[in-house]
């Protein structure tokens, strides 16, 4: 048996298909996964996400810590609930995860790492915390949902109480507010505007019920991957992993350079491939009938690929992946699918954002 | 429970068989995928199936169904030659979901050997087979 989140019982009452994901029970769907996914884009869905790890990070020297072992630099962050993007990297420059960093205050870090690389993130976060005597505390206290889509925000903020109402209402995008045991975070995996709620464990079960009962559909993992592809987000053990670094990663945005002195994990190794790298990630947009799936292999010329993900995109009509590929690749390539070589064009992702399908078919 | 028309025979990898008229070795079959199968593989949204002319044998790969999360082959349980395909699945992939039995079906085959010798399932034995599976 694996590990169940606190909302477990009630996905299976209402109608889940339960799979595994990193050794945790989730919901794949609850009846039809396109349809949850059209939910998100126009209108209101959500997803337990309570299998992701939440580690507090506390002492006087957590920004220095994080400015050592992340890849983006928490130094950008100097309003209090700010959150950011980043990598956290071997030496070599290979992607141990990518994460969510909140900054709560001077001295509280929270950190939201995924489900499948949570005890290796904990134990190399332990092991490079003690040299800054940064006190690491995993959560197993807290659910996690995440509500999003056009309307997410307006239907959430009813369930919270008038004076968090206003805070959580006003929140920028990516930032954040802690309300007592609650964590409100306008952030998400979907490309559409909502809420990261953390709250207790125990409260979970009465939330997503309320949430339901304001008409947000309840959506599953299936949906959550066919939504951050088409917004052209990368999904851990697919578009990066240990073995692939940022910049073949289309994650160079997220690793910073400057300031200059500033020694983060990974950071000679990627000097050294800064302008070098020979690949890179790209999206695909298939031409013709079919579905594109990670490993199918990309011809480009004489040079070849690979797709890291790739699924059907059900507000495109269309199947969509991110493959690497040569950086020297021309935008027209082949892909081959169960032995025959189909058509597909090189884009620039995101595919889907607010809504809005940004790439033409 | 899935449903398991009474008029129908199955396959152990969840495809139906129905005959249409005669006997081989002209008589024709058509063919699909169990309401269990459509359920357990999702919204459907790419289908692919044999053009006629095509010969099959019997247990040979000659459809593909994938839903969003992965793709599956269909096996033709009979032998003999393709007639038709379903060219309205191309169009409508999700007509499988919704009437595997009907609009869903797959195609259809000029049977060259007898239906009995087939290794088909009565719709009791393949509703035991499912609970077996489950089990």
């Amino acid at each position: 048996m694996g590990l169940k989140t606190a909302l477990h019982d009630t996905h299976i009452l209402q109608g889940a298909k339960i799979v595994d994901f990193g050794g945790w029970e989730m919901p794949l769907h609850y009846g039809s996964q396109i349809e949850e996914h059209h939910a998100v884009r126009r209108d209101a869905g959500m997803f337990d996400v309570s299998h992701m790890g939440v580690i507090d990070l506390t002492g006087d020297r957590v920004r220095d810590f994080l400015r050592r072992v992340l890849a983006n630099d928490v130094g950008r962050l100097t309003i209090p609930g700010k959150a950011l993007y980043s990598c956290m990297l071997l030496p070599g420059g290979g992607v141990i995860d990518d994460l969510i960093v909140y900054f709560i205050s001077d001295t509280w870090f929270r950190v939201v790492v995924n489900a499948g690389t949570r005890d290796k993130d904990l134990a190399w976060i332990r092991r490079h915390a003690a040299d800054f005597a940064v006190t690491v505390a995993l959560h197993q206290d807290l659910a996690m949902i995440a509500i999003q889509g056009p309307n997410a925000r307006e239907k959430t903020l009813p369930l919270l109480a008038p004076p968090q109402r206003v805070s959580a209402r006003e929140l920028p995008p990516f930032c954040a507010a802690a309300f007592d045991s609650w964590f409100v975070a306008r952030t998400g995996y979907t490309g559409e505007d909502g809420f990261e709620v953390m709250l207790p464990a125990d409260e979970a079960a009465k939330t997503w019920n309320a949430l339901r009962a304001q008409g947000i559909q309840p959506a599953g993992l299936g949906a959550r991957d066919t939504l951050r592809l088409e917004a052209g987000m990368n999904l851990y053990g697919n578009d990066m992993d240990e073995h692939h670094h940022p910049l073949e990663s289309g994650l160079a945005w997220t690793v910073a350079f400057e300031p200059g002195d500033r020694d983060f994990i990974g950071r000679q190794a990627l000097e050294n491939l800064r302008g070098a790298a020979a690949d890179q990630l790209v999206g695909l947009i298939l031409e013709e009938r079919g579905v594109l799936r990670s490993h199918q292999k990309v011809a480009a010329g004489l040079l070849t690929g690979e797709v890291t993900s790739g699924t059907f995109s059900p507000t495109m009509n269309r199947s969509i992946a991110l493959a690497r590929v040569p950086r020297t690749a021309a935008l027209g390539v082949q892909v081959e699918i169960r032995g025959k070589m189909h058509a597909a064009r090189i884009v620039k992702p995101p595919f889907v954002r607010h809504g809005k399908v940004l790439i033409p078919v | 429970m899935s449903n398991i028309p009474s008029d129908l025979r199955y396959t152990k990898s969840h495809e139906w068989v129905r005959r249409q008229h005669g006997e081989a070795p002209n008589g024709t079959v058509e063919i699909g995928i169990s309401d269990h199968a459509q359920s357990a593989l999702g919204d459907l949204v790419f289908v692919e199936v044999p053009e006629a002319g095509r010969a099959v044998r019997a247990g040979e790969a000659c459809a593909v169904v994938e839903s969003v999360k992965a793709a599956s082959d269909v096996y033709s349980p009979v032998s003999g030659k393709v007639i038709a395909g379903n060219a309205a699945l191309a169009s409508q992939p999700e007509l499988l979901n919704q009437d595997p039995y009907g609009a869903g079906w797959l195609f259809r085959v000029q049977t060259n050997s007898p239906l009995e010798e087939a290794a088909l399932m009565s719709a009791a034995d393949y509703a035991n087979y499912l609970a077996d599976e489950a089990g």
